[in-house]
């Protein structure tokens, strides 16, 4: 079959945070071809590049999907002033996201998550509930006004939430709780490139899988614009061969 | 409506092709529609070996436009002609390919590796890239060592090579007649003018490379001008290039003296832009009293 552009209803939008846009759309094919951890790409009018946008959580009963973006620029600031029945064209869903079938039943799984790269790993982490797996979360915010979802995933796993000027919960970096979480099996991540080098240096013999963003061009592996290194001296597409990857396999 | 335009190596159903580095060897985009539906493809640069390319980030989005400093990444010429080659030789469509280098020497291997597969029809020869530290740019910019080139390029291959021109220089006309003269069979332009945007947060460019090249509809006046210049002066073909997002940016180009366009950025934000564009043709030429592709190119400059 081949792949299309999607126009998205838009069905509600939310300041659910500083800066913090959350978006349901109605779009039943993405809504039911979704795994966690692909994204959609959105076309927003006057902006030459589409902007990838990460997926927070689907329902692929009512058809719907729901986006996450931070508003950090003219684009996420156009596309944030979107009004329910609009619709925004987007292609998607994009990418390879999150492999959990080698999650066995009883395993206690570390997921951490730092601002935008939050909502991936709340999707991940709804789809895991569903396995009899034990789950600990780690989510970093600049700061208490940014802190978002912290009750929906105390609902599935045992949270910590971590400010980088301590202005809620704990002080410091996602790294600095990892003394308290325990033992786990594997770890899953997703967020800002000097959080995931300082996640994959400290859990640099644990089994995980890391969610990357990039700047990128096409969004569909053409353009070469978002490549990373692989420690096998090749390198990977963000868009199309990522944004997951095994955090062994590549050089942050 | 005949949407047909013969170049020389080159009988296009329709003028519309995407341009080199926006389409990579098409694997991604026949994800969206039939790539026999094209004019041409023109394929990602090749070099003799393989190129990592530049760090990232490697694009930064502008008003109307955009840059990359992508570094002509690519998987080197044997692979292309191994592996690139065979797959998009099963659509029907020509193939063009883009030769880069960072020596005359590098240009010519490439460009003879090219004669060893009988599915490729036409190079375009890169003498403009703006994002490689050594040669590239440099051949584009001095119309001798463009002269140089082109005939060494000419002599080694089998192919008729269409020269990719740099709208980084004072006079392009001068490099236009500099590379005819060298017995190029065409010329392809314009590729990307240099630019550079700053991260505000540190002040610092937002392209790892520094620098990078602005495409988009930013450039498309720029492009048409050069195109409107050369064909002043110079007889050979032109495939035109810069900001094409719509059927009647096509026929501007075609009215300004290109004989067939590439399509480039305009593939990111919508995949199906050059199918798009190619349905679009029949009926923005009638609207404008044209007959065919050919009718625009036969009736340009003539006095109404």
């Amino acid at each position: 079959m081949m792949k299309k552009r999607h126009e998205m209803e838009v069905i509600a939008v939310d300041t659910i945070a500083k800066e913090t846009i959350e978006m349901t759309l109605y779009q039943p094919e993405i809504s039911q071809q979704t795994v966690p951890g692909q994204f959609l790409h959105l076309l927003v009018p006057g902006f030459t590049l589409r902007r990838p946008i990460s997926i927070a959580k689907v329902n692929s009963e009512e058809g719907t999907v729901t986006i996450l973006f931070k508003v950090v620029g003219g684009g996420t600031k156009a596309l944030a002033a979107y009004q329910p029945g609009m619709t925004v064209d987007a292609l998607g869903p994009n990418g390879n996201g999150f492999q959990v079938d080698d999650v066995q039943e009883g395993e206690r799984i570390l997921l951490v998550g730092g601002g935008i790269g939050v909502p991936p790993i709340y999707h991940l982490a709804k789809r895991l509930s569903e396995k009899n797996v034990e789950l600990v979360a780690v989510l970093g915010f600049q700061s208490k006004d940014y802190v978002f979802y912290e009750e929906a995933f105390q609902k599935i796993a045992e949270t910590y939430v971590v400010t980088n000027d301590g202005s809620y919960g704990h002080q410091g970096f996602v790294t600095h709780v990892f003394s308290e979480v325990g033992a786990f099996d594997q770890y899953f991540s997703c967020g800002p490139l000097p959080m995931l080098r300082a996640v994959t240096t400290e859990l640099k013999d644990a089994a995980g899988k890391v969610s990357l963003e990039e700047r990128m061009g096409c969004g569909v592996g053409a353009c070469m614009a978002c490549v990373l290194p692989t420690v096998d001296n090749s390198y990977k597409k963000i868009c199309s061969d990522g944004p997951v990857f095994s955090a062994q396999e590549v050089i942050l | 409506m005949n949407l047909e335009v013969k170049l020389p190596g080159l009988t296009l159903k329709n003028p519309i092709m995407p341009a080199s580095g926006c389409f990579g060897f098409g694997k991604e985009y026949s994800e969206f529609y039939d790539l026999s539906r094209l004019g041409a493809v023109i394929m990602k640069a090749a070099t003799q070996f393989e190129r990592f390319g530049n760090p990232t980030p490697r694009v930064a989005e502008t008003s109307s436009g955009m840059l990359n400093a992508i570094g002509l990444q690519n998987p080197g010429v044997e692979r292309i002609i191994a592996n690139e080659v065979p797959r998009l030789a099963a659509y029907d469509t020509s193939i063009i390919a883009n030769v880069a280098g960072s020596s005359l020497e590098e240009y010519v291997f490439v460009a003879s590796a090219f004669n060893q597969t009988k599915d490729v029809h036409a190079l375009e020869l890169n003498i403009s890239c703006p994002n490689v530290k050594e040669g590239g740019i440099q051949f584009g910019t001095d119309p001798e060592m463009a002269k140089r080139v082109t005939s060494a390029v000419k002599e080694a291959s089998n192919l008729p090579v269409y020269v990719k021109l740099s709208p980084n220089v004072t006079n392009i006309v001068e490099m236009a007649k500099a590379v005819e003269e060298a017995g190029a069979d065409g010329l392809s332009m314009i590729n990307t003018l240099t630019g550079m945007k700053l991260h505000l947060p540190t002040g610092k460019p937002l392209i790892a490379n520094q620098t990078g090249g602005l495409s988009g509809p930013a450039i498309k006046p720029i492009a048409i001008r050069m195109i409107y210049e050369v064909r002043q002066q110079v007889s050979i073909p032109i495939i035109g290039m810069g900001g094409i997002s719509t059927a009647e940016d096509v026929l501007e180009f075609l009215q300004a003296g290109a004989d067939a366009v590439a399509v480039g950025t305009a593939n990111f934000q919508n995949p199906f832009a050059c199918v798009d564009i190619i349905d679009a043709l029949p009926e923005t030429l009638m609207n404008y009293q044209y007959t065919s592709v050919q009718d625009v190119i036969d009736r340009r400059g003539v006095q109404v």
